[in-house]
């Protein structure tokens, strides 16, 4: 279960990040300090129960990573609240947290350690996460050698080997070949009807309108609505044909 | 405890990440990690042929008062700057990964620290070799390794938090650390600022240097009160490091 409760995220632009320091000082001892506010996401609420595969929809810019960001405990909320019961696994770029150098070997293990996972677990499943990826030939290839689609193959089977009570996914399952997509998605249901909770963004309406069981709509950081797949998707696509 | 926790908790991912830095910095390279021996080696040696002519009249042992010097400098530049650019390095993981921020920049001093006991070996065995007999108080030299150890985690706080939010600290600290390098007595002794040598005082690096030659060359363990300053500025530093580490991590994911 996860409760977001009014929910809005900050950025700054135009401080000190843009300038450098002397910049910053010249401007601070006139007092004009022009700093612009973007709200990614604002005063965004929704409730999502146990075992549901949400999708997040709405056009670039919407806030849906932002959303992920802050659901996955990455980045915390300028305002608002959220509740998330269980562990997190967290898939919210490709190649994040791989090292381009390492061997896909090395980088398992890498990886692993991020995702919270202990050594001995990472060991024991090591043969399987190589398997469901099918990378067996490209075990000591360096990673940035790999295709795109090999990456996300990898990335994907290293954050669905355990059964995490909240999945989240952004836009990673669209790279791979149909044959992993398949076996991706079986993967997936498997995980929901085990009681994992998935939140998934993806560009492609025919993959959230097949897959997910509710959808949310973003449109400038604002919440457009929550609610039935088919009726969010239609509402949606009828939008963005204006 | 807790700390204990913590540790138990990453230790995985920490082990990990100084894997990698090892991996990656040595990757390709014919001797690898000799490298990390050889390379101060033969600045040492250059530096050697230099000055001897100069300081080595005047400074007994001179080859091991320059590398004990040497030693030092060249730990506390290396990790400090590798610790400067720790979180920016490493910036797409954190933004992306949920880790806690600081074990990057924990693992990438201990990759330098690694490095430092590696260089260490080698410095044993030109005391060694050059005849200076190793006594029991050279158990003692852990006291400024731990010190120096707190506060490059200290300077590494501050700086890799100064960096995200100002690049100009990068070259601002390069041109720092050379200074430092020159008002540090690594070549030469410190008689040549006659009765101006308190303002080694200031310099936090004098500390370490000047224990190292007292233990191992003259034999002789530093005063207790000697002992207090070092672990003063160490703590200092570190404190101030936790601080600002304490009360601007969460912005750092705006910045990178």
């Amino acid at each position: 279960m996860i409760e977001v409760e009014n929910v809005s995220v900050r950025y700054v632009m135009g401080d000190f990040k843009d300038i450098g320091i002397k910049e910053y000082l010249i401007r601070k001892a006139k007092g004009q300090m022009l700093t612009k506010e973007f709200w990614a996401l604002n005063d965004v609420s929704f409730h999502v129960e146990k075992g549901t595969l949400l999708g997040i929809i709405g056009s670039n810019g919407s806030g849906k990573s932002t959303i992920l960001k802050v659901l996955a405990g990455i980045m915390p909320p300028t305002k608002g609240k959220i509740t998330a019961h269980g562990s997190i696994a967290a898939l919210l770029e490709l190649g994040a947290g791989f090292d381009g150098d390492l061997t896909v070997r090395e980088n398992v293990f890498l990886r692993g350690a991020l995702m919270g996972y202990t050594k001995e677990f990472v060991t024991e499943e090591y043969e399987q996460i190589i398997e469901f990826s099918e990378l067996r030939e490209f075990e000591d290839v360096a990673f940035k050698k790999l295709s795109s689609g090999m990456k996300s193959k990898l990335a994907f089977s290293l954050a669905s080997r355990v059964n995490p009570d909240i999945l989240v996914l952004d836009e990673v399952l669209s790279v791979g070949d149909i044959g992993f997509r398949k076996k991706s998605e079986n993967r997936m249901r498997e995980m929901m009807s085990g009681g994992t909770t998935t939140i998934l963004v993806s560009h492609s309406m025919a993959q959230i309108r097949e897959m997910c069981t509710q959808v949310v709509w973003l449109e400038k950081g604002q919440m457009r609505g929550i609610g039935d797949t088919k009726k969010m998707c239609d509402e949606y696509e009828k939008y963005m044909k204006k | 405890m807790k700390l204990i926790k913590l540790y138990q908790q990453y230790q995985f991912v920490f082990i990990e990440l100084v894997k990698r830095d090892f991996k990656k910095k040595y990757k390709r390279s014919f001797l690898g990690v000799l490298w990390s021996m050889l390379a101060p080696l033969f600045t040492l040696l250059i530096m050697n042929f230099m000055f001897s002519h100069f300081f080595g009249r005047i400074q007994e042992y001179y080859t091991i008062y320059l590398f004990s010097g040497w030693l030092i400098f060249q730990y506390y530049n290396e990790a400090t700057n590798g610790a400067m650019n720790s979180l920016m390095a490493n910036s797409s993981i954190f933004s992306k990964v949920k880790v806690p921020k600081y074990l990057f920049l924990f693992s990438r001093i201990a990759s330098s620290s690694i490095n430092f006991f590696l260089v260490l070996i080698v410095y044993l065995i030109f005391v060694v070799v050059y005849g200076l007999p190793i006594t029991w108080k050279f158990i003692t030299l852990l006291f400024p390794i731990a010190c120096m150890f707190l506060l490059i985690l200290g300077i590494g706080l501050i700086l890799s938090a100064l960096f995200v939010f100002f690049r100009d600290v990068q070259y601002l600290y390069g041109v720092f650390t050379t200074a430092l390098m020159y008002a540090t007595p690594i070549f030469y002794t410190t008689d040549i600022m006659g009765d101006k040598a308190w303002i080694f005082y200031l310099n936090p690096l004098y500390y370490y240097v000047t224990y190292f030659r007292s233990v191992v060359i003259d034999g002789v363990i530093p005063s207790l009160a000697y002992h207090g300053v070092m672990l003063g500025v160490s703590l200092l530093l570190f404190t101030i490091g936790c601080w600002m580490y304490k009360k601007y991590n969460y912005k750092f994911l705006y910045y990178v």
